[in-house]
């Protein structure tokens, strides 16, 4: 039994890099430190592999050499006008980048995954600009931390622990004990009100949906904030819980805007939340020393999109009259940030990037790659490391299955069962060496701690070999 | 306004009820473990193909929970297993975790962002004791024919 570490989780934007893993000979058999998602990867990587290529013939996938799988992506490659390459969040900067020659060979669109993400985000940062930072500046210095439309607990497990509330700052302390305290307390007050339930058959005591808990210590350091539809995993652990009504938040972040300006609001009600509630949380944003704003996609996937992250771009720049305010995304795939740092030093532009006119061109809205599936405009796809079978909306789907479709995928997901080459390859940070972004935009290296299964090669070579084939096809043409 | 659009109505030539309710899709931690484990996993299946209500939506269009549900929108109809939510009260809004059975229900429209609305789509939500949940081959197979 040997023990690896530190490693880093290559599962999420946190990009944990203090798991232990105990390796029994080329299997992991124990994950530390990790969370529920980052375990289950490790512990799963090597089951259900796809271990050689696939071709579909007469309807069926049926198994191909790799010179056969390579030669039939490139001639899809080359015959298509308008080909889409899509995915790349959660593959290495060194696979992306030979993606972006690939693009610029065959004249495609290359697209990553933050399209249907934060891609909203990055479009409002440019229009706006963003006070941004790393979180280790969180972790030692903001006392007050507000998560907007997003909840870490469950896409994000160790971000709470790692740099915000409950971490041990330098000059912060965790908030972990006055957590647990609460949760016990909460618990208690559940018993109590099942039994008044049981004694009176009523509810005395009632649940408030929002508003502020009460906490049992006085002597807090840091102090979070959750606006959410939903009262989420993360809610339970705040000191205000805000639950604004679905696509309201635009209105909430400008009443906001407005409180931290010192102006007054003459209604009572913001997106079903009393405007008292909203000025003791304005009252806490001025007042603290070091705020930071992290949102998630319940901005960008609700009514506004963009423009909901304007808001919240500009509220921080308000806040910053008064105090020191930060605001960050939560970025999801752990090399998605890496996706957009690639594209940008290549072609100058984070994503939807369209090659189709010798040079790159970019327009989301009309070079994004659901925008060109729903006007069935592309007539074939290369998919490397994502699975937008499952996460494109309906209409996109039939489109991209429409047409010829290449995966490059570890494992066999609804995408690679729709495609008609199928390209196994290793996993990144698990199988193969590479350099991916942290949310935070500091890159980390990846390691290999396990020996890939036979046959199955990486992204960046896969990619490679597709680039090399499409070249002297070309010349051959030529 | 979900007072408003919250509101039960009798439908249909045998008045099943229907519920009009605003429909979010998101991640739970659930569904990132069973992503890990494989999207064609029996783990993945149960932890996306699932539609957490309130409890009071739940009685008000008379199921219990682990019945199946039929939800519609403008863009799509899935049937999908019926939970009760443990992250209420949130009476009128259903939350369906991300995957291929919660993205037939959504619109490709992206307002010129490139990203389409997946969370606030006005649906609706109606029992179907006599219909299963798809299967992930199932369902690529009926929605588009692959």
């Amino acid at each position: 039994m040997t023990v690896v570490a530190p490693v880093t989780c290559p599962v999420c934007g946190c990009l944990c890099d203090d798991l232990e893993l105990v390796l029994e000979g080329n299997s992991i058999v124990q994950v530390k430190k990790a969370c529920a998602i980052g375990e289950a990867k490790f512990l799963n990587c090597q089951k259900d592999r796809l271990l050689t290529p696939l071709i579909r013939k007469n309807g069926e996938l049926v198994q191909a050499s790799w010179d056969e799988a390579i030669q039939r992506s490139a001639e899809l490659l080359i015959e298509a006008r308008y080909p889409i390459l899509y995915g790349w969040s959660s593959t290495s900067c060194e696979a992306v980048r030979k993606g972006l020659e690939l693009a610029e060979e065959v004249g495609g669109v290359i697209d990553n995954t933050s399209t249907v993400c934060h891609g909203p985000s990055i479009l409002s940062i440019q229009d706006v600009g963003i006070s941004g930072c790393t979180l280790g500046q969180i972790r030692h210095r903001a006392d007050l931390i507000v998560y907007w439309g997003c909840d870490p607990w469950s896409a994000h497990p160790r971000h709470i622990e790692r740099y915000t509330a409950f971490s041990e700052g330098r000059y912060r302390r965790s908030d972990w004990g006055r957590y647990v305290k609460r949760s016990y307390s909460r618990q208690l007050l559940k018993r109590v009100r099942r039994l008044t339930d049981i004694a009176y058959k009523a509810r005395p005591l009632k649940e408030v949906a929002s508003g502020f808990v009460p906490s049992l210590s006085t002597t807090r350091d840091r102090k979070m904030v959750v606006v959410d539809v939903r009262r989420t995993r993360t809610a339970d652990a705040a000191d205000y819980f805000l639950q604004v009504r679905p696509n309201g938040d635009y209105e909430l972040l400008q009443a906001l805007r407005l409180l931290a300006r010192q102006e007054n609001l003459d209604v009572d009600e913001v997106s079903g939340l009393p405007v008292r509630l909203l000025e003791e949380v304005a009252d806490a944003m001025i007042e603290c020393q070091l705020g930071i704003i992290f949102f998630g996609v319940g901005l960008t996937m609700s009514s506004g999109k963009n423009r909901n992250v304007d808001a919240a771009l500009s509220l921080v720049r308000d806040l910053n009259r008064w105090t020191k305010f930060l605001i960050l995304p939560m970025r999801g795939h752990f090399n998605v940030t890496g996706a957009n740092v690639v594209s940008t030093w290549q072609t100058g532009y984070p994503f939807a990037v369209d090659f189709s006119k010798g040079y790159p061109f970019y327009n989301p809205g009309e070079t994004s790659v659901v925008d060109i599936l729903s006007r069935g405009e592309s007539d074939a796809a290369l998919v490397v490391a994502s699975d937008p079978v499952s996460n494109f909306p309906r209409e996109a789907v039939k489109n991209m299955i429409g047409n010829p479709l290449i995966v490059i995928d570890p494992l066999e997901t609804p995408t690679s069962l729709s495609a008609d080459v199928v390209l196994p390859s290793t996993f990144v940070g698990i199988e193969t060496e590479g350099t991916a972004y942290r949310m935070d935009h500091v890159p980390l290296p990846l390691k290999r701690i396990l020996t890939p299964p036979a046959g199955v090669i990486p992204d960046e070579e896969v990619l490679g070999r597709i680039l090399d084939r499409v070249r002297s096809l070309s010349k051959d043409v030529t | 306004m979900l007072g408003e659009i919250n509101r039960l109505r009798p439908k249909g030539v045998l008045g099943v009820p229907k519920l009009e309710v605003v429909l979010l899709t998101g991640r739970t931690i659930k569904q990132g473990v069973g992503k890990e484990l494989g999207k064609l996993s029996n783990e993945y299946h149960t932890s996306v193909a699932i539609c957490q209500m309130d409890s009071k939506d739940l009685d008000s269009i008379g199921i219990r929970e682990n019945d199946n549900v039929r939800v519609t929108t403008r863009f799509g109809s899935v049937v999908l297993t019926a939970v009760e939510s443990d992250r209420g009260p949130h009476p009128g809004v259903i939350y369906v975790p991300y995957g291929l059975w919660a993205n037939v229900l959504t619109g490709s429209h992206t307002h010129g962002t490139g990203m389409p609305s997946f969370k606030g789509v006005p649906a609706e939500i109606e029992p179907a004791p006599r219909e299963e949940v798809m299967g992930v081959r199932d369902l690529l197979q009926h929605y588009y024919g692959k």
